[in-house]
């Protein structure tokens, strides 16, 4: 197999990349929902307005 | 005070209640299944890159010429150029819903695919670079209409995601990222044509796809890739969605509701104390 550096490279960042991204979001959604009211966690039961600028 | 005292039993469930499930909070059967498939597949897509697929070696003159196993960059290149496009071109279409119809719920979904699409650009000019090395014999062209383009669209996804977090009324700030949101479209545009359209002024080559440059397993392994890549960003989103959702709840009722937690805490704290 010819070029592999530039192959482990390219396919390791973005395998990593997305990896880390998705972890993220999932850590960072733990951490706010332990704040936030269950009720209010999902949109579905938010109970929220769909119109910005009213509550 | 006792354990089985009513006031203790119902504070104590009213605390658990806000950690139960905190770990799996965007998750949902939808994306559970969606994350088991983009899994499922990401490990086909990996056999389809680097064990079905030959590499680019062409016979001239009694010379092989060709990307030789550098093509395979084309795999994890295309599919990341092209989800950037696609969540770019929903983030503009949620930016309209904003500006026409002050939709929350397109906004959330406008913020969430901006930045998986900043992620996927950023992809995309990486793993460019580092296919133009061996192919090109250079990481970069300031020159270059496709990659400048392109990293103006990252930039100005990064500049709408910094709007976003701008000080203001909700309104004010919905409607300011909304009209930058809107440009990304017209830059995605841009970004796609400049190879056509200013095509001297490029060393990256015209459209794979569309001009059929590649035939069988490698056309079908390219395809399989960008499909692949548009059920990582719909799984990606589902769950960024969700965490935005939790963002403004925690920005509207945080506060308070983690002062009432508090006084709860030290309320029970005291109890505890005394008895």
């Amino acid at each position: 197999m010819t070029h592999v550096p530039y192959l482990i490279a390219g396919w390791g960042i973005s395998l990593v990349v997305i990896a880390l991204y998705a972890a993220s979001v999932m850590r960072r959604s733990k951490r706010l929902a332990a704040l936030v009211p269950v009720d209010r966690r999902r949109w579905m039961t938010g109970g929220d307005a769909d119109v910005i600028g009213e509550s | 005070m006792t354990i089985d005292s009513p006031g203790t039993n119902t504070e104590s469930m009213a605390m658990s209640a806000d950690t139960a499930g905190v770990a799996g909070v965007t998750r949902s059967r939808t994306t559970t299944i969606l994350g088991a498939v983009v899994l499922a597949g990401a490990a086909l897509w990996l056999f389809l890159a680097f064990g079905a697929t030959d590499p680019d070696v062409r016979i001239v003159d009694g010379n092989e010429i060709g990307q030789f196993d550098a093509v395979r960059l084309m795999y994890v290149h295309v599919p990341a150029a092209i989800t950037a496009y696609l969540a770019f071109f929903v983030t503009s279409v949620g930016s309209a819903m904003v500006l026409f119809k002050k939709s929350v719920w397109w906004d959330l979904v406008a913020g969430s695919s901006a930045e998986i699409g900043a992620v996927s650009a950023a992809l995309a000019l990486i793993t460019g670079s580092i296919w133009g090395k061996p192919i090109w014999n250079t990481w970069w062209e300031w020159g270059d209409v496709r990659l400048l383009t392109t990293l103006v669209l990252f930039m100005m996804s990064l500049g709408y995601l910094a709007v976003r977090r701008l000080e203001g009324t909700a309104e004010e700030r919905a409607k300011r990222s909304a009209i930058v949101g809107l440009l990304l479209i017209f830059n995605v545009i841009l970004v796609n044509r400049s190879v056509e359209w200013w095509a001297d002024s490029t060393i990256h080559q015209q459209s794979t796809i569309a001009d059929a440059k590649i035939e069988d397993l490698k056309a079908f392994t390219l395809y399989y890739s960008i499909l692949l890549g548009a059920a990582a960003y719909a799984w990606m989103l589902i769950h960024r969605f969700r965490l935005a959702w939790l963002e403004r709840q925690y920005d509207r009722f945080g506060i308070d509701d983690a002062i009432v937690r508090r006084r709860a805490e030290g309320h029970t704290h005291s109890e505890g104390i005394s008895s």
